[in-house]
């Protein structure tokens, strides 16, 4: 292996490390309920990103060849960690809104999470004569 | 050099699970423990990572990639049943 990529997949490495490790540290460390959104969403993403490019990038070295499977996994994690955070911040909206003290919308509108949405109606099924 | 970072970064999330942990049994709110509950997915799938650029084996990207999946799943499932009391309506 040669030094240049084995410095690199070590700095990579440790990066991994430390953002991972920054972002647990965060969700224990933040005061707040919606404030600690923020570290699992973004930190651990970006570590667990640059260990998916380590093991990526490993192949090169050992002589095994680049692997393009670990791309799926990021694309995934990249593309749904927005969405549980989405779903979670929603989840506090919802069921603390008492405690959260939220600012004014300027509008004569609530904010567009509360808006009253209408149950669907039943589906009529088919009803089976006996 | 790589067996060095390698180490350092498996102690950093499992460090990392174990604050987690920590947040999962305190945390006062039902989306602190959720959130608690999606991050140890995000270390979980960074140590099966690490342990497969350990051994060396390309098998570990499945549990990978079904671990991320289930997580996933596992956290829309259990938001969706606190907003609205059933995950499928």
């Amino acid at each position: 292996m040669t030094d240049a990529l084995d410095l690199l997949l070590a700095a990579l490495l440790v990066i991994a490390g430390g953002f991972g490790l920054i972002g647990s540290y965060g969700l224990i460390r933040l005061r707040e309920g919606m404030q600690r959104l923020h570290a699992p969403t973004k930190a651990s993403t970006v570590g667990l990103g640059a260990a998916l490019l380590v093991s990526m990038l490993h192949g090169l070295g050992t002589g095994t060849g680049f692997s393009w499977q670990e791309l799926l996994v990021m694309i995934f994690i990249f593309v749904t960690a927005p969405i549980s955070a989405n779903y979670l911040s929603k989840l506090h909206l919802h069921l603390r809104r008492a405690e959260l003290d939220l600012p004014e919308t300027g509008t004569a509108r609530d904010w567009a999470t509360f808006d009253h949405q209408p149950e669907p109606a039943e589906p009529s099924l088919p009803r089976r004569d006996t | 050099m790589i067996p060095y970072a390698l180490g350092f970064a498996f102690a950093c999330f499992g460090a990392g699970l174990l604050l987690n942990l920590w947040r999962l049994a305190r945390g006062p709110a039902m989306a602190d423990r959720i959130l608690a509950l999606d991050t140890m997915v995000v270390n979980t799938i960074a140590l099966i990572v690490l342990y497969g650029i350990a051994t060396g084996t390309g098998i570990n990207f499945e549990a990978a990639m079904l671990f991320a999946m289930t997580g996933f799943v596992g956290t829309v499932a259990f938001c969706k049943f606190q907003l609205r009391g059933s995950v499928i309506e």
